[in-house]
């Protein structure tokens, strides 16, 4: 290995020690630069619990909260809307009728209509396209974007379209259903951000 | 030279080569002769560059990056720091005609071959600098807080939600918030004020540095360094000082009258240059009716929308830019310029242009069936200019081109 004095075998070692050397005090340095793009301590405070006063909702009205800075619906729903979300003419119309991707709500709000009691929806009004923020539609008649409208939400980014339970439509943008925050009632008092009281 | 040098030069000379450099990019570089208009959009980016700059430290000076002073920072510039309009003003013209200019500069590289080697570095750079600059006018575009910058930087960030598995996580450290907030804000200020900047004047020397290594290109593709003269200067070359500096002059000229017609009189550019949403605060509560992109990512956009599928969409769009990077390594043309390729490439090139230039303006638009239809047949001719060019390039009948620059 030795020629003109020169150890090669030990030079390359040498290389590739100083080098990995090198790299791992690289990583090391980059390090806190990286995880200081991660939310900070304020902004995860901010995400803390909001309580909404659901006592003046009236049926078939919608209201929007805020909780960590994203529109949170919160409808009332009418027994015709819920009958209707039983209906199969819109069943079969949709993606994920029984919310089987577990990702998009909480155990308690894994069932047909999405919710802890029947009339009362809480949703993230973010669309799972891209984000923008879904209107609310509950007139069921024919609308531009859909003739046998049966009353949901449609988002006007991309036309991504859901019904009142936030299930998303088949063959739009949106890939999953809205995603329904833990939530909790307790008297008139909507918690968003909380399971249990 | 040496003899008759100022003692001021010497002295400066054995110290620093700025003599050598002076001559090895500007008197003694020699350029083809046969270059034509296409041939300014390089130095039009440069001081379109310059100006961003320029304008851009000034408005920093006045711009308050927090979500509650923002907006009406931007107004406080606009109405009562003296001509601090025409500052403002002065940046959002120069980041549409950047891109103008830079499309045009790209266009021409297509046309006459100039990726092709020895010339692919040069090409990747420029590739590089488009990206820079694609990320720098997306940030420059959420600074100011109103509607559409929200909800466009809703939209771009939520774009990287679409990889598997790290998609989330990956969107909030990129917000570094659980939606886009304050905290965004004042991310994207520090990068679109500092970090790409350096990143775009550090791509930019490297670009000029491989280019003035290997020569300029011409609309003919005739290799100049073939031939030269007893001192070693290329025939047909002639020195870019001061034939290309003061014969680019009018051009320049020409091209700062529409930057002033447009910056005096219709600096919103019809709501393409500055969108007419974005004259709202950000409210995080309320997307606008219809949201669209800055015309110059419309075509991507385009690309984007026209696939039904989420993940599949954003890989289309990440695609359309990842695939220019490698078009030096796509052309098996045995000759540069389309003047000499065959009626294959000619029309390529063509479609190619129609195509961007729809999908651009389709981006735009809201969606109706018959633009998702044009979009998707625009988005297969934007795609297949690229797939298909090793074969249509290899293929056709090609011109002879000729030992010297024709007269």
């Amino acid at each position: 290995m030795t020629q003109d004095g020169v150890n090669k075998g030990r030079r390359r070692f040498l290389y590739i020690a100083a080098g990995a050397m090198g790299a791992a005090g690289a990583v090391g340095v980059a390090t806190p630069f990286v995880r200081s793009w991660y939310p900070s301590e304020k902004a995860k405070a901010v995400g803390a619990p909001v309580d909404v006063d659901i006592s003046t909702l009236e049926s078939g009205e919608m209201r929007i909260a805020e909780w960590r800075g994203k529109p949170i619906f919160i409808v009332r729903r009418t027994e015709t809307m819920i009958e209707n979300l039983r209906k199969d003419e819109l069943t079969s119309r949709l993606a994920d009728p029984e919310s089987e991707v577990a990702s998009q709500q909480p155990e308690y709000a894994q069932n047909t209509l999405r919710s802890r009691a029947e009339d009362l929806l809480v949703l993230e009004g973010v669309c799972t396209h891209l984000g923008c923020s879904p209107q609310f539609r509950p007139e069921v008649e024919p609308q531009p974007f859909d003739a046998n409208w049966m009353g949901g939400f449609f988002c006007p980014c991309h036309g991504s379209r859901f019904d009142l339970a936030g299930r998303v439509y088949k063959g739009v943008p949106a890939p999953t259903n809205l995603v329904v925050p833990p939530h909790v009632v307790q008297g008139s008092v909507l918690t968003v951000g909380e399971e249990s009281a | 030279m040496s003899t008759n040098k100022p003692a001021f030069m010497q002295w400066l000379d054995q110290r620093l080569p700025v003599t050598n450099a002076y001559e090895k990019h500007m008197s003694k570089y020699y350029a083809p002769k046969n270059l034509n208009w296409w041939y300014v959009f390089g130095l039009l980016a440069t001081l379109v560059f310059v100006n961003q700059i320029l304008s851009g430290i000034w408005l920093t000076m006045s711009y308050v990056p927090s979500a509650d002073e923002a907006f009406h920072s931007v107004e406080y510039i606009m109405r009562d720091v003296d001509s601090g309009w025409i500052i403002r003003y002065m940046h959002s013209t120069g980041a549409s005609f950047f891109f103008i200019v830079v499309y045009l500069h790209m266009f021409r590289g297509i046309m006459y071959g100039s990726y092709q080697k020895p010339r692919e570095l040069i090409w990747v750079f420029g590739m590089f600098i488009y990206l820079a600059l694609m990320a720098e006018g997306f940030m420059g575009y959420v600074l100011p807080w109103g509607q559409m910058s929200y909800w466009g930087a809703q939209v771009i960030i939520s774009l990287f939600g679409a990889i598997p598995v790290i998609g989330d996580g990956l969107t909030e450290w990129i917000r570094g918030d659980f939606l886009i907030s304050g905290i965004t804000l004042n991310r994207f200020f520090a990068l679109h004020v500092i970090a790409i900047p350096l990143v775009l004047a550090l791509l930019v020397v490297l670009h000029i540095l491989a280019l003035h290594e290997v020569g300029s290109n011409n609309p003919d593709g005739v290799d100049i360094k073939k031939h030269k003269d007893d001192k070693g200067a290329p025939l047909d070359g002639i020195p870019f000082h001061p034939y290309y500096t003061v014969g680019k002059l009018p051009m320049i000229i020409l091209f700062l009258f529409v930057f002033c017609g447009v910056l005096f009189f219709f600096p919103e550019g019809g709501g393409y240059f500055l969108e007419h949403a974005n004259f709202e605060p950000a409210n995080p509560l309320k997307t606008p009716e219809h949201i669209a992109p800055t015309w110059y990512y419309g075509a991507f956009y385009s690309i984007l929308r026209a696939v039904p599928d989420k993940l599949m969409g954003v890989i289309a769009m990440a695609a359309a830019i990842a695939i220019l990077f490698v078009l030096p390594w796509l052309d098996r043309s045995p000759v540069r310029s389309w003047r000499y390729k065959g009626w294959m490439s000619k029309t390529a090139i063509i479609l190619f242009a129609i195509a961007f230039i729809v999908l651009s303006y389709l981006g735009g638009q809201p969606v109706t069936d018959l633009n998702t239809w044009l979009a998707r047949i625009c988005s297969v001719i934007y795609f297949g200019f690229f797939i298909l060019m090793p074969w249509y390039t290899r293929i056709e009948k090609t011109k002879p081109v000729p030992e010297r620059v024709p007269e």
